[in-house]
């Protein structure tokens, strides 16, 4: 089966800066795929080369087979995409903005519209919040509304910028295991980009790290695996085995 | 591939709706009315969905289902789903639990409106108490009241204003002078419009503009500025750090408004005086005679009362509009409407203030 997304020696810079070259990598259908590092490194850029938003220096990506950037491009309704803000649209309730891509893009008659977009936020455990505004609802709520909104159109592809970044851990897990839920009953391939390292060894089936110093991928593969064996001294101490082994001490 | 639409099959103990194909967001916009209608219509039997011919379903498609479900309100059975569409009807149906009911929004008290009316006059004359308060403490808090923030306002407000505010005297010198010649050349009395137009300028018109120039430009400016600033939490950063917003982000507007405002209304009256004696002149009055029929009007009095005026008038927009800016709530709406308090208060209080010192300049005999 043809890959999903498929980056081919992707490069970003900005005036004289790379920020990274050459990052190659493919991710399957049902598959969680990880894009991961510290920060600085470039991983939200990545993902905004993914979606259409941020065309790459050098390289092509293509998602669903068809290259994103080009003109007659069908692929974005493909695509869900929770961005690191939530970028909720903070003049209309949570149900609102489920309800504005299904208004926007699909047929469907305002009741329809109405039901799927409760649907969904009861999806991600926000039913009774469907009335507030953006500004009402706590970090934890939003990403989740965000999610909601993401997956209006039922997309098979969910990317999800830092999806934990700034919750508490009880949230974070929650949201991670919403993550492995909407893989599991609704067969959604999921791109997450994330620094949590809890969430990358709960959720990743692969993971791509990114380097700032290396200016590009230092590691691939299962990051459980990389927890335990990687020989980089960087991924050694991004997945804490250096601190693991002080504390063992 | 698209779904298909349902056919029903019924007996008299039950309706069958068959469906084909994939369930997804596509087929559920082409089938709701309709699949809603059938089982709206069959809810003296028990309904059926045949989902054998189904090869997927989303999130969209189940709610499809489930809605015709509670359309029919009775005895539904599904049959021949496979495992992925079953686990995703399954899913949804756990998602589609009733909200609460929302809390019910208390009714107006149209009797509350004058507390609140009462309220918010108190609340603009405490805001008031707080700059008077900041002035007074303004030697012991010396450092907050930045010179720089005092020039970029002086600047923002005054000096780039200073086009528009020469463009409109002049057109408003204008406009007066040729409105008010026509009538008065019947009675022979056209030398008087200048008389007319310049005490006009200098009492009223001139520093009610330039009031409502700065209350369209800075006010709106200032309560968007400081708004922002509230909703990304700069002011509470400011008094976590100690720091009197009023001092820092107020006063320096305040005092910056109350300087240029005089100065922008001089150039107000004099560029008005210059339209005006150009209509004069086109209708044959030469400026000498203009200028001798304004010198024998205008007392200084007249041109000084204007200038305090203008100060007065600058200082309540610039209040209102940094107050509106403080009071900013939550969301992307409320900058936007704060600059709208700002213009629309700094307009109706220059208003209102002008009508108070028309009668206390009368009553002093000014």
């Amino acid at each position: 089966m043809a890959p999903l997304i498929q980056a081919n020696a992707l490069a970003q810079s900005f005036g004289a800066r790379t920020i990274f070259r050459d990052v190659s990598f493919e991710v399957a259908e049902g598959e969680i795929f990880v894009i991961l590092g510290g920060s600085g490194c470039g991983k939200s850029v990545l993902m905004r080369q993914i979606v259409g938003l941020q065309p790459p220096s050098s390289g092509h990506v293509a998602v669903f087979g068809q290259d994103i950037y080009a003109p007659a491009s069908d692929v974005r309704s493909k695509i869900g995409v929770m961005f690191q803000s939530g970028a909720l649209f903070g003049a209309m309730t949570l149900l609102e903005n489920v309800m504005l891509p299904l208004e926007m893009l699909s047929d469907l008659p305002p009741a329809a519209r109405r039901a799927v977009a409760q649907v969904k936020l009861g999806l991600v455990g926000l039913t009774d919040a469907a009335g507030r505004m953006p500004a009402e609802i706590s970090g934890g709520m939003a990403k989740r509304a965000a999610i909601a909104r993401a997956m209006a159109l039922d997309p098979p592809l969910l990317l999800l910028d830092e999806p934990s970044a700034g919750l508490d851990p009880i949230t974070s897990a929650g949201l991670d295991r919403l993550i492995l839920d909407l893989r599991h009953d609704l067969g959604i391939t999921v791109v997450v980009v994330t620094h949590e390292l809890a969430s990358i060894l709960a959720i990743a089936d692969r993971c791509i790290m990114l380097d700032a110093a290396a200016a590009g991928v230092i590691a691939t593969g299962d990051p459980r695996k990389l927890a335990e064996d990687s020989d980089n001294p960087t991924v050694a101490a991004f997945f804490n085995r250096q601190t693991l082994a002080v504390a063992a001490r | 591939m698209p779904s298909a639409a349902p056919d029903p099959t019924s007996d008299a103990k039950s309706l069958v709706l068959p469906f084909a194909d994939q369930l997804d967001v596509a087929a559920a916009a082409r089938l709701w009315v309709e699949t809603q209608q059938a089982a709206h219509a069959g809810r003296d039997r028990a309904l059926v969905f045949d989902l054998a011919a189904v090869t997927g379903c989303d999130t969209s498609g189940a709610t499809l289902l489930l809605e015709a479900e509670r359309s029919h309100g009775g005895t539904t059975t599904i049959i021949g789903a496979n495992d992925g569409v079953a686990a995703v009807i399954a899913l949804v149906r756990t998602a589609t639990i009733a909200p609460k009911a929302p809390q019910a929004v208390p009714e107006t008290d149209w009797r509350e409106l004058p507390r609140a009316a009462i309220a918010a006059i108190g609340d603009e004359l405490a805001f008031a108490g707080e700059v008077v308060v900041a002035l007074i403490r303004v030697p012991a808090r010396h450092r907050m009241l930045r010179m720089e923030d005092l020039l970029r306002a002086a600047d923002e407000a005054g000096v780039k204003a200073i086009p528009l505010v020469l463009l409109l005297g002049a057109l408003i010198g204008l406009i007066l002078a040729f409105q008010s010649l026509v009538p008065m050349r019947r009675f022979g009395a056209d030398i008087y419009v200048a008389n007319l137009v310049s005490l006009s300028l200098m009492r009223e018109l001139g520093p009610l503009l330039t009031a409502m120039v700065l209350a369209g430009r800075s006010g709106s400016a200032f309560a968007a500025e400081i708004g922002t600033m509230k909703i990304n939490q700069e002011l509470d950063a400011l008094n976590t750090m100690g720091v009197d917003t009023v001092t820092m982000l107020v006063l320096p507007r305040l005092l910056a408004v109350m300087f240029v405002m005089p100065v922008l209304t001089v150039l107000m009256d004099f560029a008005g005086l210059f339209g005006m004696t150009m209509v004069l002149t086109g209708f044959g009055i030469p400026p000498i005679v203009v200028s001798h029929q304004v010198a024998a009007a205008v007392v200084p009095l007249d041109f000084t009362g204007g200038l305090f005026k203008a100060s007065l008038f600058g200082a309540a927009v610039a209040a209102i509009g940094c107050r509106s800016g403080l009071a900013t709530g939550v969301g992307p709406r409320a900058v936007g409407q704060a600059a709208t308090r700002a213009v629309v208060g700094g307009i109706v209080a220059t208003v209102v203030l002008d009508g108070a010192l028309a009668v206390l300049f009368n009553r002093l005999g000014w």
